[in-house]
């Protein structure tokens, strides 16, 4: 059965606590590079909430936006690499594929979610941070790009868990490690193939809207809009 | 058109002492000196350390440069666009003169051709250079690989890779072709192992009519072959940039604006280059004030059409105040406003007047004022083209600058290095002076002695009296 993954985030639950963004460096061995190299702006992370400004002192408020991949229908990364390091797999997820990737980093420039990062050096863990890397993907060499993959690791699992019960997928059974972990339950994953599925149902909500939908992309990370008014 | 005092019988063809003329021409293949000796060590060095740095950063990684996310491209990516851009005057000065007949372009042409190829390979290796993983760039040719996999011709990058390597092989060519019968000359003058090897590479021309026909008819091919492809390369380069959907970067006019760019940039490097070799070889009596004031004149056109698309493009984005643009072109005024002024005053303020004056452009100390202006100019423009649109881009929240580290600069130092390295050994071991185009302007001007009587050629040498003078 083909599937249709899609990410809803409602950034009226959005705490802006960065949950995600530690639920999703432990998952996806992702480095932690330390003060100097973040101070460069090379912050490895999958997921970034941004955090925004609206209105002015006293009335200051924060507006929080998480970004992940966008998993774009209609990727502008995939269509500049030179060597289809990156390229669009049979659940229509933009995958990534490290060991062909040769580093042009032409991708994250096209990227207008600035999603995508780059491996600037040879990652180290720690004894014993050695301990918690998942065996389920790989540590990532120097030179090479990355980004989110929806947890294609769970994915995996979840269809070969399926395959051997000879079932097809239950809503519900693939859930990132971002959407397991978000505390206000603000972020949801699901298979919009599936008509009864808590996203499909979800995304009719007329809050809906993607980022910077004008340029064409088709996101699969559909955001639901934060409401104003009395007590929010 | 020799250096002493102009003597009457100078234009009868008879009286043209060859050997005389060849060795003034030759002078580069003919006399080394210790200057040259210690031109190529401190290239050399350069090169090396600039070797080493490049090892040194593929072995730890990209971190040791100055790039950041979200700027992912910087100096080493402004540097391509930039040598790229220089090796467009060899194309320009002998392929288009060469078709108009502008016979003033003979002395001035070996040398251009040479800038063009080895720029062409100076700039063809930064997008190696500037992978996160240059061992694995053969991941990027079309080879017959055992998991059928292919590059992906979808992507600029694969564009750019095939017009850098056709105008690399067409430039070559175009530059030997070229050079036949001068390596022929050179056969006939040396001896030894150094006969051996112009005969070698002078593919046994004699000078015989059916092989000079050919030879013409051979160079006039490669002339109009190489100007679609010198037009092409530049519109690709600058598609890299323009089929990105990048704010700033996505831009109609990018191909024609670089092409322009890239031509201004060539002239001002062939006007510095003529100028240094005039110097180093003792040329004067070749490279008359006459080539630098058509050069000059060159660069003062290349000036106005510069300024006319800069103007063109700022004019649209600032009328039209697209947030996403106008950010991009707003950090003009901030961060990078040192980076604009430069610009601006190096690629117009400067330039522009002095060209206007015949007396900048007939003096060789003064119009490289304007050249060497331009060419700081047009390296500030690339690094604007490709900085600040990727530090402003669609997301506020990551906004964030870039500065190059010692890494980038001595990696770059050495790709001018590279370059001053292969000109140099080029020059020695090469006719810089296209000898036969000289002498057959020579031929065309000389007097002609029919019976007892002599004939005064009408054709007459631009700019005789500058030269004697």
């Amino acid at each position: 059965m083909k599937h249709t993954w899609a990410m809803a985030i409602d950034l009226d639950r959005c705490t802006g606590c960065g949950a995600c963004v530690v639920a999703c460096n432990a998952e996806n061995n992702i480095p932690v590079i330390g003060e100097a190299e973040a101070g460069k702006n090379r912050l490895m992370h999958w997921i970034r909430v941004n955090r925004y400004w609206e209105g002015e002192y006293p009335e200051a408020q924060a507006v929080y936006l998480p970004i992940p991949c966008m998993q774009c229908e209609r990727a502008p990364c995939e269509l500049v690499c030179p060597v289809y390091a990156t390229y669009h797999n049979e659940d229509g997820l933009n995958a990534m594929v490290y060991n062909r990737c040769i580093g042009t980093r032409y991708c994250a420039n096209n990227c207008p979610y600035s999603v995508r990062v780059f491996n600037w050096y040879d990652y180290k863990w720690e004894k014993p941070l050695d301990e918690q890397l998942s065996p389920d993907l790989t540590v990532r060499s120097r030179g090479v790009m990355e980004k989110c993959t929806f947890c294609i690791q769970r994915i995996r699992r979840a269809k070969e868990t399926a395959a051997e019960e000879g079932r097809e997928i239950r809503d519900g059974e693939v859930v990132p490690a971002c959407v397991q972990t978000c505390p206000p339950g603000a972020m949801l994953f699901g298979d919009l193939a599936d008509p009864h599925s808590e996203i499909t149902r979800k995304l009719k909500d007329p809050r809906r809207f993607r980022l910077m939908e004008h340029l064409g992309t088709e996101p699969r990370v559909v955001y639901l809009k934060r409401q104003k008014g009395a007590g929010r | 058109m020799s250096a002493e005092a102009p003597r009457a019988d100078d234009h009868h063809l008879a009286k043209t002492d060859e050997t005389a003329m060849f060795e003034r021409l030759s002078r580069s293949n003919l006399v080394t000196t210790w200057k040259w000796y210690l031109g190529v060590g401190v290239a050399g060095a350069v090169l090396l350390w600039g070797l080493i740095v490049f090892l040194y950063m593929a072995m730890v990684g990209m971190g040791v440069t100055g790039y950041n996310k979200p700027v992912f491209w910087g100096l080493y990516e402004a540097s391509l666009v930039f040598w790229i851009g220089l090796s467009h005057s060899g194309t320009l000065i002998s392929a288009i003169l060469r078709l108009t007949h502008a016979t003033w372009r003979a002395p001035v042409l070996r040398g251009a051709e040479a800038m063009t190829a080895f720029t062409l390979m100076v700039g063809g290796l930064i997008p190696i250079v500037h992978l996160g993983r240059n061992w694995r760039v053969y991941y990027a040719l079309p080879y017959p690989s055992s998991r059928e996999l292919w590059p992906n011709m979808r992507s600029p990058l694969m564009w750019d890779a095939m017009a850098i390597t056709t105008y690399l092989i067409g430039s070559l060519t175009f530059l030997y072709v070229g050079m036949i019968p001068d390596l022929a000359l050179l056969r006939d003058k040396s001896a030894g192992g150094r006969r051996k090897f112009y005969s070698a590479l002078s593919l046994g021309f004699r000078g015989t009519h059916a092989q000079w026909r050919r030879y013409h008819v051979a160079s006039t091919l490669f002339a109009i072959l190489i100007i679609p492809i010198a037009v092409s390369v530049h519109s690709i380069v600058s598609w890299d940039f323009a089929m990105a959907k990048v704010p700033g970067w996505h831009s109609t006019i990018f191909a024609p604006y670089f092409v322009v760019g890239a031509i201004f940039s060539g002239i001002a490097g062939v006007v510095i280059v003529m100028a240094i070799l005039r110097k180093a070889f003792r040329l004067e009596s070749v490279l008359t004030p006459l080539h630098f004031d058509n050069l000059g004149k060159l660069l003062c056109t290349m000036t106005l059409l510069w300024g006319y698309f800069y103007f063109t493009e700022f004019l649209t984005v600032w009328y039209n105040r697209n947030p996403e643009e106008w950010e991009v072109f707003s950090s003009y005024a901030g961060p990078y406003l040192p980076l604009f002024l430069t610009m601006i005053v190096c690629n117009f303020v400067i330039p522009f007047p002095m060209l206007c004056l015949k007396r900048v452009r007939r003096s060789i100390s003064l119009i490289l004022v304007p050249a060497i202006s331009i060419v700081i100019g047009m390296y500030a423009e690339r690094l604007l083209i490709v900085i600040p649109s990727l530090a402003r881009r669609n997301d506020p929240f990551i906004w964030a600058n870039y500065f190059p580290t010692w890494v980038e600069f001595s990696v770059m130092a050495g790709a001018a290095a590279m370059f001053v390295l292969l000109y140099m050994l080029f020059a020695k071991f090469f006719p810089i002076m296209a000898i036969s185009d000289i002498k057959e302007r020579l031929f065309h001007t000389a007097d002609r002695t029919i019976g007892g009587t002599t004939v005064e050629s009408i054709a007459q040498v631009e700019g005789e009296e500058e030269a004697h003078a």
